[in-house]
């Protein structure tokens, strides 16, 4: 899976969980979920999901933090440092994309 | 005794203590007050006057704390908004309490600047970590530089008003509960003393000020001459643990949703937290199996289960010597203070017979803001002919030893993660957009939610409506809470004889379903 893919699943999912609820229309690559007031913790907890059931990665309670979590380009610069970490640990194919 | 003496008597006995950890900043109680003092005066210099409104803007910061205690050393009376407020109804509130001063901050700036125009009784507006405002706007930090710190002299006495906090009303119109001095003592007292609150205590809350259990963690800390660490959300919960872990943290307030998310973490073990005295939680039920993995979680800390209402800010607490043996309790009324529950004529009722709870003592508000109807219905005639008693609205039972059991409300007020939510305030919002025909709004049970809010929908043909398009409305005119999660288009929605919406079906359905028993079928709704 390339970067780009990633990021585009990212704002998909960005856009359609979070940014429509408060009326904003886009958001960018660095901006802050939590100034732009779009993220809450029951957000978290759906990204959380959303990560685990999509990109099959364990997110570890001291990953979710807001250096991972809180914008789209530090969203998927984790996503991209666990997927990583994962082909490292277990060679063969990495766990199917579900998302798009 | 006014509230401000909390801050300075806690001052006087240990002015090097910190007293407020927040952004960041750790400001001892000499800080603290003397903070408070500046904003006082600041706020006199620019006409606040005794009685005057003051509506606090702010996320949970240092500058909220500092305007709560300004506020009050100036003579006024503050009312905290929550920072997920929109303009129209912030506007609306300014208005409707004909607030003098606003005070806010520059995150949250575009919202007020759009508020502030409609609201003609405001004379000044100080922003928090903004500078080059526009004409109009007064830089907080540069205000209270210029201020001294001598006392306010006619700040006024306990019977005044110190606050008013926002609830919501089942008629869909937001109410000010005014609370004077008096009742704030009265309520931190009673509280701090089944709590055992000393100076030693560091209690960390993540709860808004806008909402009384966040704030009352202010006003009781300060009391106390304990150190409070506030946190703006429970966004990140990794952070807060850290916090705990960091602070020592030996007393932490929450609300069931947070219980939910602690007991989804994957890396917390039993003994992690050794200096946590005790974890109160409020504002709704906690599920007995919540209970249990909580004290398994924090086997040394005690738990309390407590209930309450903003109309007297606590009503009851259970001991936690009694949380095993009776885990579905909320308890017995909170010290110094009683707590009955009466049938429709206002009679007694014996142990176990279902009756609404009725709540007395010094805590109990002075009524709704300029709302005497929506007050009567609350404050009635008690056993004693020179007061009245509180009747709180709830269904409640009391088992052979008096303890008390929730068992739901009179109105149809949805509980969703820790806040109220009015089904009224929701539907007009819907109905606010064109091609609505019909819209009714419920709580559906949630795990994490305690509710969740889902809104039922008919749209006329054609409209063009889309789920995604009602939820985005109310995003736009609604605090984030109040928005429904989910949006159901339906043909019809069953109407009473006169042609009153039925929500009270649709909230037995979603039960029904939640409990995945059939619709019951001579109700049933056609789909």
């Amino acid at each position: 899976m390339q970067q780009a893919d990633i990021s585009a699943s990212v704002r998909t999912f960005i856009n359609d969980n979070f940014l429509f609820r408060e009326g904003i229309e886009a958001i960018a690559d660095d901006a802050s979920f939590l100034d732009a007031g779009i993220i809450d913790s029951t957000g978290v907890l759906e990204l959380v999901s959303y990560l685990e059931d999509t990109w099959g990665i364990t997110v570890a309670d001291d990953e979710m933090v807001p250096e991972n979590f809180d914008s789209i380009r530090g969203l998927v610069a984790y996503l991209q440092r666990k997927r990583d970490d994962a082909r490292a640990l277990r060679p063969g194919p990495v766990p199917a994309f579900a998302g798009t | 005794m006014r509230v401000e003496a909390f801050l300075e008597e806690s001052r006087r006995r240990h002015p090097d203590k910190i007293a407020l950890v927040a952004g960041g900043a750790r400001l001892s109680y000499a800080d603290l007050d003397a903070a408070a003092s500046r904003c006082a005066n600041a706020l006199r210099a620019r006409g606040l006057a005794r009685g005057d409104r003051v509506v606090i803007f702010l996320n949970n910061s240092v500058e909220a704390v500092v305007s709560i205690f300004g506020t009050l050393k100036a003579g006024g009376v503050f009312s905290v908004v929550n920072p997920g407020t929109k303009a129209d109804k912030l506007a609306w509130l300014l208005e409707k309490y004909r607030a003098t001063a606003l005070v806010t901050e520059r995150r949250l700036l575009p919202v007020a600047a759009e508020a502030i125009p409609r609201a003609p009784s405001l004379v000044l507006a100080l922003v928090a970590g903004a500078r080059d405002l526009p004409a109009g706007l007064v830089a907080w930090d540069a205000a209270l530089a210029a201020a001294g710190e001598a006392p306010v002299a006619d700040r006024g006495i306990d019977v005044d008003l110190a606050m008013i906090v926002t609830t919501s009303g089942s008629t869909g119109v937001p109410k000010g509960v005014m609370m004077t001095h008096q009742n704030v003592v009265a309520a931190a007292t009673s509280i701090t003393t089944y709590l055992q609150s000393s100076p030693e205590d560091r209690v960390l809350s993540v709860l808004p000020l806008a909402f009384d259990y966040g704030l009352y963690q202010v006003l009781m800390s300060v009391k106390v001459g304990a150190t409070l660490v506030l946190e703006k959300s429970f966004t990140y919960p990794s952070l807060v643990l850290q916090k705990l872990k960091e602070e020592r943290i030996t007393g932490l307030p929450v609300v069931p949703t947070m219980v939910a998310i602690l007991l989804q973490m994957k890396d917390i073990a039993p003994g992690d937290f050794p200096d946590l005295r005790y974890v109160t939680s409020t504002a709704a039920a906690l599920p007995p199996a919540h209970i249990q993995r909580l004290q398994d979680l924090f086997p040394a800390t005690r738990l309390y289960s407590m209930y309450g209402l903003t109309e007297c800010k606590r009503c009851t607490w259970l001991p936690p010597e009694e949380l095993r043996r009776r885990p579905g309790s909320v308890g017995i009324a909170i010290p110094g203070t009683e707590a009955w529950i009466v049938d429709e004529s206002g009679r007694r009722v014996a142990p176990g017979v279902v009756g609404e709870l009725v709540i007395r003592g010094a805590h109990v508000f002075k009524g709704y803001w300029e709302n005497p109807e929506e007050t009567d219905k609350m404050l009635k005639p008690g056993p004693w002919p020179w007061e009245k008693v509180l009747h709180t609205g709830d269904l409640f039972k009391a088992d052979a030893d008096g303890y008390l059991y929730f068992i739901g409300r009179k109105d149809d007020i949805i509980k969703t993660a820790g806040e109220k939510v009015s089904p009224k305030e929701v539907e007009n919002a819907i109905y606010a957009l064109p091609g609505i025909r019909h819209a009714a709004v419920i709580g559906v049970p949630d795990a994490v939610l305690g509710q969740a809010i889902r809104a039922v929908v008919v749209a006329e043909p054609d409209s063009g409506l889309t789920e995604r398009g009602v939820i985005a409305h109310c995003a736009a005119h609604l605090e984030s809470f109040m928005v429904p999660g989910v949006v159901e288009f339906r043909g019809e929605l069953p109407q009473g004889p006169t042609g009153k919406i039925r929500r009270s079906q649709l909230q037995a359905e979603a039960a029904r379903r939640a409990l995945g028993l059939p619709a019951a079928d001579a109700e049933a709704v056609a789909p």
